[in-house]
């Protein structure tokens, strides 16, 4: 049975629920940031074998030494920058980041260095035998799913809400401005943000509907409006 | 503003409306930050507190709505600012290696010595299995070391001919850092991993000695591991006693739940790798640049092995901390009579 929050106490006593990433985001998120320590190694490597290369060093001992040390550093690169990143982004890293989801602890706050480097060092279990098999079946059987490092260190990767603060301000400014009832505002608001994720008929059919009930001027009957026509209508309603 | 059919939640929704837009900003702002001076703290602590009561209230007067949505969103967001583990002080790293490392050591010091026991048994069964059987050595060794040894040449001496010192020291401590996290690691394993992997390098130490020792070589082995293996063995045998603490907790759990136990001895035992992973680094630029040295003396790497070693036993037993506390204590004595 999994779950799909996780439920945090805050300070003040009152309760928040997170939502918990699935193994589709983790993927996502851990694949965005394999592309990029992939992408710093072989910047590595291409920089050792150019200068490997470059007049005064080609076919000296010293090109055996560049090549090596590209191979090194290369190695550092995609070794470390998983728990370096998690590290300087406290559990945010860009990969994670663009699938919309960081790592907390089981009580929703930021994770430490020790929390955030004892996931990292069971990484070692979880890869095996390839390709993370091991890590993806652990997330998709635990409750939390969450793979044994998380297990280990007491963390979960929730999904987040970058622009929930942007949101907020928003819906605070519409309500400010309109002249709809606050039920009603929060309907409007709310299509508006799913509007993107709908399908085409389902928005119009839903549009029409609520401008059917809160817009004195709006014609039901009439059919001609498209999709961005209505958005431009509902837009309206929330500027009052 | 009033809008027509405003209900009671509606009213307040709308004059508190302003307050949001103002403290949305504060979090967005929070969220983003690293570093906060003490006036950003104080703001984003108040921004959150206002945030928390007011979803309590929207939570009462419009559950489920989509407002209730936006002001959770935002506080998850100030919560995980808020509390953020403190910055790595210089007083904090301190107290890291002084306190913290010292005591991880001492809770598996037993488990280290079984583990150390673990490590001589299997050598010694390495050594017998080989003397006994010097066919099966191709188990342990690689044809090229093999053909090597055969000729009268050690393989460290192979390798360490085609790479630099800075680079080979490198690849020996990536390797060596690896066998440590693997022994922590599946020690998780009830400790059968762990035990694994130590068992297997004494095995493979014993075979390896035995069988140079054939071959007339055995000293110049034992002369080439002198100065790094001290502390090399020993910190295997610590990270290895470490993942065994690990499976221990979680056959053994001293918390509510198996998963609760296992995490705390996770966190207890981290600063350990810390101290591994440096140690390691130490024995790693040995191994890479004084073992490989011909010039120098038995004597001077036992001394540089045995000093090393010394170090690493006074650090992880906290006598280091010891002297330097009573240091000082003794500078703090005249100030306090003064007083």
């Amino acid at each position: 049975m999994t779950e799909e929050t996780l439920s945090v106490k805050s300070l003040t006593g009152v309760e928040m629920t997170l939502p918990i990433a699935g193994p589709g985001t983790r993927s996502y998120g851990f694949l965005t940031d394999w592309l990029i320590r992939l992408l710093g190694a072989l910047i590595w490597l291409l920089v050792a074998s150019l200068l490997r290369l470059a007049p005064g060093i080609a076919g000296r001992p010293v090109a055996h030494t560049v090549w090596v040390a590209g191979i090194v550093l290369a190695l550092i690169t995609y070794f470390l920058y998983q728990p370096v990143a998690e590290i300087l982004t406290k559990g945010c890293t860009p990969g994670l980041r663009t699938a919309e989801a960081r790592i907390v602890t089981l009580e929703g706050m930021t994770p430490g260095i020790g929390a955030l480097v004892i996931r990292n060092v069971f990484r070692l279990i979880d890869c095996l035998p390839v390709f993370y098999v091991v890590g993806l079946v652990t997330c998709m059987l635990t409750p939390r799913r969450v793979r044994l490092g998380d297990i280990v260190a007491g963390t979960v990767m929730v999904r987040t809400d970058a622009g929930a603060g942007a949101g907020l301000d928003r819906l605070a400014a519409q309500a400010r401005r309109t002249r709809l009832p606050v039920e009603a505002l929060a309907l409007v608001h709310d299509l508006l943000e799913r509007w993107s994720m709908l399908e085409e008929a389902q928005r119009i059919r839903l549009a029409r509907a609520v401008l059917t009930k809160l817009d004195a001027g709006f014609a039901a009957c009439d059919t001609d409006l498209d999709g961005p026509a209505l958005r431009a209508r509902l837009e309206g309603l929330l500027e009052g | 503003m009033r809008a027509n059919g405003d209900s009671a939640a509606a009213i307040w929704v709308r004059e508190h409306a302003c307050e949001w837009q103002a403290l949305a900003a504060d979090s967005a702002a929070a969220a983003q930050r690293s570093r906060a001076t003490v006036e950003e703290a104080v703001r984003t602590l108040r921004a959150y507190r206002i945030l928390l009561r007011h979803l309590a209230t929207v939570r009462e007067l419009m559950p489920g709505g989509v407002l209730a949505g936006i002001l959770e969103r935002t506080c998850a967001q100030l919560h995980a600012a808020v509390n953020r583990p403190p910055r790595l002080t210089r007083a904090r790293w301190a107290s890291l290696f002084r306190d913290d490392i010292p005591a991880a050591a001492a809770s598996v010091r037993v488990l280290t010595l079984w583990l150390a026991a673990l490590l001589v048994a299997s050598a010694l069964a390495g050594w017998w299995l080989i003397n006994t059987y010097p066919q099966l050595v191709s188990l342990i060794a690689s044809p090229r070391m093999i053909d090597g040894v055969e000729h009268g040449h050690l393989w460290t001496y192979q390798i360490l001919s085609i790479a630099p010192p800075a680079m080979l020291s490198a690849r020996i401590v990536e390797n060596n850092v690896m066998v440590v996290l693997a022994a922590f690691c599946f020690g998780i394993l009830f400790g059968l991993g762990a035990f694994y992997i130590v068992a297997f390098n004494g095995l493979n130490i014993g075979g390896l000695l035995a069988f140079t020792h054939q071959h007339g070589l055995g000293l110049q082995l034992l002369k080439f591991t002198l100065a790094h293996g001290f502390v090399e063995l020993s910190v295997i045998c610590l990270a290895a006693a470490a993942g065994t603490a690990l499976g221990e907790s979680v056959i053994r759990p001293r918390c509510a739940t198996r998963a609760e136990s296992l995490r705390r001895r996770a966190a207890e035992l981290a600063p350990l790798l810390l101290a591994c992973a440096l140690l390691l680094l130490g024995s790693g630029l040995i191994e890479g640049f004084i073992s490989p040295h011909p010039a120098i003396t038995i004597p001077e790497r036992l001394a540089i092995g045995l000093g090393y070693w010394t170090v690493m036993l006074l650090w992880l037993s906290g006598r280091l901390r010891i002297r330097r506390t009573r240091a000082r204590s003794a500078q703090m004595r005249p100030a306090e009579s003064r007083q």
